[in-house]
């Protein structure tokens, strides 16, 4: 008798064998150019993609202070949790045994790697996010990004980051939202219910 | 009456609901045009993404096998599974060793092809669907109607009404924002008691052995993140060679299947969470045979966007449901001959070769090449739909003799013109129902070159 584990081995084979019998001639490899634009008005491009999804965005300069800012926006959160240093985490993520005691986190303050002007795209990893969960889990969601990190294309962000670097990354565009009923567009469908993005310009601006 | 015809028929019976239908699903359409015009280079990524495909096609019992071996080291358990059963007798064997009764799921056009729930269920295992338009017709017992918007066919009033026997909200309430919010409680409270998350896979990458995952809801990342086992089903044909290859795909999916400069969550799951495990199985059901069929094997390039569905004026006009299979419209229409040519054979003459389908697809598969060339299959095996028989018969003797053509265009421009509309819309021509024809030229073409071209 074949054991399962045999059985499994032999399903890879023969789906392999397969393809090597029907595989179609070698197709090169095409090259992706590059679509690099002109970079100017990025930050411009950047803002206007992510306010026309839904999210709201702050410039730094006009808040002084970070935890002030977080709640001014939020009078009313009791559970704020952040792997930052300079945010006031009212819990510990570090003292977290399983991600369902983030059950009711009002507000996460994440900080991202970069952005993503055509898109409004958003690059965190493992290390950014603190518990995989979090960034879905939170009621609302605020993302800090230097502006200084803002490429134009995801061409490019796929060049700068490396989505293997830890064991879960994920690019974020906005609050969860939906259209499944009649093509209306809910914000706030299974994680986050709002999106704020915190920018803090090139020291050029 | 073939079973796509008879069903088409029942949808348009109301002319109002179809209407509907149709208007909201073009209005799709309108939004990925949309988002595409904003990109100059929009051309020269869907020629990227179709080459991308195309090599990896070529390639891919190599990428295949780089997939596995730097996914194994990644800590991830890969399974090869060759058909539906042992698909399904896997997510099984592994929710059963921990013993798991609840699964929560998040889109996965394969297990529905799979038929995974109706599988688990019998196992006595609840799986619940996530998606809000998959829980929604999981509730109604009913398959998804399109791959993307899975509840495109449901009225307000209907998903407000499921939802009060279903989740108790309010009697006669059909607010979105509401039934959405009330969907949002039922789930959260599913998410956090689950034990299994399975998602379908849209990339799944050779290079680094992780698998890409795109919602708007965020639903996937819920499950995944909240249960100790994760698994991730996907179809040979999702693999990529590179990361970088993900900025090609990642710029045309959404844009093409919703009008979204992208999706609002792209998740890359490389290993397992701290203490959990993860799973990828790798699915074979049918592709195989697919990859050997020359002039098929390029619909293994779809990356399940559904932008041919919103742009086909039968898909449109007749619901996903009249398809009879998970995937509708002009893609669907070009796998399911290949899987059981005889039960499906009147999806390929769901058409009318009009072309948008292929116009639009980000991969560039050619759809309606496609489809005529099933038709010509079907036809050679005998299976052609009894109504399509005779008017074949006719369109082969005419268009054998040129010169019968050419009266008989004659007549048919002149027909249009003189006859009530009565005429063409009668219910002989099954061709007319819900067609409107366009106003008939004077001339035909072939009259108007004779008559204008300069001599040289
Ligand atoms: S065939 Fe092309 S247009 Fe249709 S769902 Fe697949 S990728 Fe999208």
């Amino acid at each position: 008798m074949v054991s399962k584990k045999q059985e499994r081995a032999m399903s890879k084979e023969s789906i392999l064998n397969a393809i090597r019998k029907v595989k179609p001639e070698k197709v090169e490899l095409p090259e992706i150019p590059d679509f690099h634009r002109e970079s100017s008005g990025t930050l411009a491009d950047f803002i206007k993609t992510v306010e026309g999804v839904g999210s709201k965005v702050v410039l730094e300069k006009e808040l002084k202070d970070i935890n002030q800012a977080v709640q001014n926006l939020f009078p009313a959160a009791t559970i704020i949790a952040s792997p930052l240093e300079k945010v006031q985490s009212t819990i510990d993520l570090k003292k977290i045994q399983s991600p369902h005691e983030l059950e009711k986190v009002d507000v996460a303050v994440l900080k991202a790697q970069l952005g993503v002007a055509e898109n409004g795209a958003l690059w965190l990893s493992e290390q950014d996010l603190g518990i995989r969960v979090l960034p879905f889990i939170t009621q609302h969601l605020i993302i800090l990004l230097d502006s200084t990190t803002l490429v134009n294309t995801m061409h490019e962000a796929y060049q700068k980051i490396r989505i293997d670097e830890a064991g879960f990354g994920l690019f974020i565009a906005g609050p969860s939202k939906t259209a499944d009923i009649e093509q209306s567009l809910v914000i706030g469908a299974q994680g986050a219910r709002s999106l704020t993005i915190f920018i803090k310009p090139s020291e050029s601006n | 009456m073939s079973q796509h015809a008879q069903k088409a028929a029942e949808f348009i019976t109301n002319q109002e609901r179809m209407k509907w239908h149709d208007e909201s699903l073009w209005f799709v359409r309108t939004k990925r045009d949309k988002a595409t015009h904003g990109i100059p280079e929009w051309e020269q990524l869907r020629e990227l993404g179709s080459q991308i495909k195309n090599h990896t096609l070529s390639n891919l019992d190599q990428y295949l096998e780089e997939f596995e071996k730097n996914a194994l080291q990644n800590g991830v358990q890969v399974h090869w599974a060759a058909n539906a059963a042992e698909h399904n007798r896997i997510v099984h064997e592994i929710l059963a060793r921990q013993e798991v009764q609840r699964i929560v799921k998040s889109k996965s056009m394969l297990t529905e092809e799979c038929g995974l729930n109706e599988f688990l269920t019998e196992k006595g295992i609840e799986v619940v669907d996530t998606d809000l338009g998959e829980r929604i017709i999981q509730l109604r017992e009913e398959p998804p109607s399109h791959i993307v918007m899975p509840a495109i066919h449901l009225k307000k009033e209907e998903i407000g009404e499921l939802f009060h026997q279903k989740l108790n909200t309010e009697k006669g309430a059909s607010d979105p924002k509401y039934l959405t919010e009330s969907a949002r409680q039922h789930l959260r409270e599913k998410f956090l008691s689950a034990q299994a998350a399975l998602t379908g896979v849209n990339f799944a990458i050779a290079e680094t052995g992780g698998v890409v995952v795109c919602t708007n809801e965020g639903n996937a990342d819920m499950g995944v993140h909240l249960c100790p086992v994760q698994i991730h089903s996907m179809g040979i044909e999702k693999v990529l060679p590179k990361a970088e290859h993900l900025g090609v795909f990642t710029r045309l999916l959404a844009r093409s299947a919703t009008g979204q400069p992208i999706t609002i969550f792209t998740s890359h799951y490389h290993r397992p969470k701290p203490e959990g495990e993860m799973h990828i199985i790798i699915v074979d059901n049918g592709r195989t045979a697919q990859l050997g069929r020359e002039d098929f094997r390029n619909s293994l390039k779809c990356i399940r966007c559904g932008a041919c569905m919103n742009t086909c004026p039968i898909y449109r006009r007749s619901g996903g449901h009249s398809y009879g299979y998970t995937v509708p419209g002009p893609i669907g229409s070009i796998l399911t001959p290949g899987i059981d040519l005889k039960k499906y054979s009147d999806l390929p003459f769901a058409s009318t070769l009009c072309g948008s389908c292929s116009d639009v697809c980000p991969v560039k598969i050619n759809i309606h090449e496609q489809l005529y060339r099933w038709r010509q299959i079907i036809s050679e095996e005998g299976h052609l739909p009894s109504s399509k028989k005779q008017g074949m018969r006719i369109a082969a003797r005419v268009l054998s003799k040129s010169t019968t053509y050419k009266f008989g265009g004659k007549m048919a421009r002149w027909a249009l013109r003189a006859f009530p509309r009565f005429f063409i819309y009668n219910r002989l021509n099954v061709w007319g129902k819900n067609r409107e024809l366009p106003e008939a030229p004077k001339q035909s073409f072939q009259e108007w070159y004779q008559k204008n071209r300069k001599e040289p």
